[in-house]
């Protein structure tokens, strides 16, 4: 696999068309042009209920140009592992299947479905497109959504912490886990990459900033995310056959003092707006224990 | 060579998925549905059947699975019951309105609470609106050749619509009878392999079940209904065909036995069609003019030709296992819809019998003709719906 040094070198061809309708700025809109970019157009994408379900433009136009399978919110993972099975029955081995969903998806009312596909070792690629709530249906809170955030259904700001999703995959000794966000195209598009080329489940975990959601500017995007994998809100990392490992510009941040005070990334949403001093504290507590995981994780490397 | 065996009709439904080439088989375990799931995973591990088979994680995953494999263009199949088919309702809709020929046996077992595990078919019976062709069986032979008819009748252009062959719990689904498995290369010329105009196709990108707005969506409706009006038709011809080529026709969308000159018809559904039988013949002997008549496809409902029996007949009593609460029984129901606007109606009655697994014998089925014939007699019907055998 030839190795990718910047994004001049990524491939100028587009299997995300033009007229699509996701709103300005939308960090899964950006990720999802990159999935194309790195996995080409032979590729079957299965759609649950998400914002992506509307994205690509209603019937009889779609700006999606690879085969899709809109399906039911909980269904992404098993309609995928209908669709492997095909393909083999079929004697199509070059296709990949790629289940695209996002958190609610994927954390809450389709993890029955994922957990079921990935026990069986079903040979496809589920993404998480993570913006951190229920995004098409005007941002109610979900198992994504992180302790004190504004949501429709959370005014107050949410009280419990967002579900350690790719730990729970990787739990299920799938072959591949790794989380990466749209503001480290390199790093998206490797990852990507390097699925593709292996069997089994693999499981890609996208942190997509959702200017609608998260109330923010729609110019910021790529900036909050780097502000998130910068202060530690956000961690780039693979474990691969059972084994972790961060990586770039995640890996130097296990030096605490090289990490930005979370603030930075809060303070700039407004959905964190409610948030106190000592809100803004247990965050940052919960987080630097979280980064002595992941030093404990580094240096024995095998989960 | 045509083969006669004897086993269950649950067993001959997984020999059925053989017979037919099916390419993807995904499906969760339920009683009583279960030796159907058990056997198919016999053949494939084995190697007696070359199908892929996803051992899914709910029956909701089983119907979408088999959507999924629908779609990318390959035979698909499941079987599941009561629970397992009210779980998968969601995906009932979705896999009709994909217009993906799914087909599926239906063990009809009743819901609970409380739990209980014999026939009933209120199960199948309150998924009728899912846009699904049902078929009901009465017996094992009949499960077989329905489900070999069924790809042939789903498959077709002009239906593309998914299909629920329903068998009752126990009274069929375990009870060993004689089938007659015909030839494999004359199945194979009945039903050649499956091969979709539309299906997920990286040379030939298309978007599947998109966001439709009001401007379609009714459009792609009337085609649901223009495809089950397509089934209507073909339905009787594909079993008549069938017939031809094995020797087993069932009646196509109604059943009838002695209708012609009877006095009252008993209009059943499923295996009640076969004890209505042994009671026409014993009543007949008694010297009352009966006939029965047994729907076997529920979904188009066949109302030409009820309302062809309502035509020459004094009364229809009409026997359901199955009751739509606030309402009545589902045959009774959809028989009266069709009867409307009908000249000379006959008297009616619905008798609600069965529910729960409790027999419904010809001895049984005996007592409602004769309750019937009185009514005849007295020019009118007493009771609207009749709970057979209702303790007090």
């Amino acid at each position: 696999m030839k190795k990718i040094a910047s994004i001049k070198e990524l491939s100028k061809e587009e299997h995300l068309l033009k007229g699509h309708i996701a709103c300005a700025g939308c960090g899964p809109a950006i990720s999802l042009r990159l999935l194309f970019k790195a996995l080409g157009n032979r590729v079957i994408l299965v759609v649950p209920a998400c914002c992506s379900s509307i994205i690509p433009g209603s019937y009889p136009y779609t700006s999606f140009a690879v085969p899709v399978q809109n399906m039911l919110f909980e269904a992404t993972a098993a309609t995928a592992s209908g669709i492997v099975a095909a393909l083999r029955q079929r004697g199509i081995r070059d296709v990949t299947v790629v289940g695209w969903a996002g958190d609610g998806g994927t954390f809450d009312i389709g993890i029955q479905a994922l957990s079921g596909a990935a026990e069986r070792g079903t040979d496809f690629i589920y993404v998480c497109y993570d913006n951190e709530a229920y995004g098409n249906t005007g941002m109610q809170r979900s198992g994504a959504t992180p302790y004190g955030a504004w949501t429709t259904t959370t005014p107050a700001g949410k009280k419990e912490r967002k579900k350690d999703m790719p730990f729970i995959m990787a739990a299920h000794r799938i072959p591949y886990v790794a989380t990466t966000c749209p503001s480290y195209p390199i790093d998206f598009i490797k990852k990507l990459k390097k699925a593709q080329q292996i069997k089994g489940t693999r499981f890609i975990h996208v942190l997509g900033p959702c200017p609608t959601g998260w109330r923010y500017d729609t110019s910021k995007t790529v900036e909050i995310g780097r502000l998130a994998v910068q202060t530690g809100m956000w961690t780039l990392f693979e474990i691969e056959n059972g084994r972790f490992k961060l990586n770039p510009p995640s890996t130097k941040l296990i030096d605490r003092a090289k990490r930005k005070p979370v603030k930075e990334y809060l303070r700039l949403q407004d959905r964190f707006r409610k948030l106190t001093e000592g809100d803004i504290e247990k965050i940052q507590k919960w987080l630097d224990e979280d980064w002595e995981r992941y030093r404990n994780l580094e240096s024995n490397q095998y989960l | 060579m045509a083969q006669r065996i004897i086993d269950t009709a649950n067993h001959i439904a997984a020999y059925a998925t053989k017979a037919a080439r099916v390419q993807v088989i995904a499906a969760y375990p339920i009683t009583p549905q279960t030796s159907i799931v058990e056997r198919i995973a016999e053949l494939v591990e084995n190697g007696n059947l070359s199908a892929e088979y996803v051992r899914v994680e709910s029956e909701h995953s089983a119907m979408s699975t088999c959507i999924g494999a629908a779609a990318a263009g390959v035979r698909t199949f499941t079987a599941t019951s009561a629970h397992g088919l009210a779980l998968m309702h969601e995906a009932l809709h979705w896999a009709s309105g994909s217009r993906l020929p799914i087909v599926m046996p239906v063990v009809n077992r009743a819901l609970g609470p409380g739990w209980s595990i014999w026939s009933d078919l209120t199960d199948s019976m309150s998924q009728r609106d899912t846009g699904w062709i049902q078929v009901y069986c009465a017996d094992s032979q009949e499960v077989f050749d329905t489900i070999i008819q069924a790809y042939k009748l789903c498959e077709n252009e002009r239906v593309l619509l998914p299909a629920m062959i329903c068998l009752e719990a126990f009274i069929l689904s375990h009870t060993y009878m004689p089938v007659e498995i015909p030839d494999q290369e004359k199945i194979d010329e009945f039903l050649p392999p499956y091969k979709p105009k539309w299906f997920l196709d990286v040379d030939n990108p298309l978007s599947h079940a998109n966001i439709v707005s009001p401007e379609w969506y009714m459009e792609f409706r009337y085609m649901i209904q223009e495809a089950m009006e397509n089934a209507r038709r073909l339905i009787p011809q594909i079993d008549k065909e069938y017939g031809r080529s094995f020797g087993f026709e069932h009646g196509g969308l109604i059943e009838k036995y002695k209708c012609e000159d009877a006095d009252l018809i008993l209009l059943t559904i499923g295996t009640i069609g076969t004890e209505a039988k042994i009671a026409v013949d014993n009543l007949r002997r008694e010297g009352l003019n009966v006939g029965s008549a047994r729907v076997r496809v529920f979904r188009p409902f066949p109302k030409e030709e009820i309302r062809g029996l309502a035509e020459s007949t004094k009364m229809l009593a009409i026997i359901d296992r199955g009751v739509s609460f606030g309402m009545e029984g589902f045959l009774a129901e959809e028989t009266k819809a069709s009867l409307c606007d009908q000249k000379n109606r006959p008297l009616i009655a619905g008798f609600v019998a069965g529910l729960g697994g409790r027999d419904v014998t010809f001895k049984t089925i005996e007592k409602i003709a004769k309750k019937s014939s009185k009514w005849i007699l007295a020019g009118r019907v007493e009771k609207e719906t009749v709970w057979v055998d209702l303790r007090e």
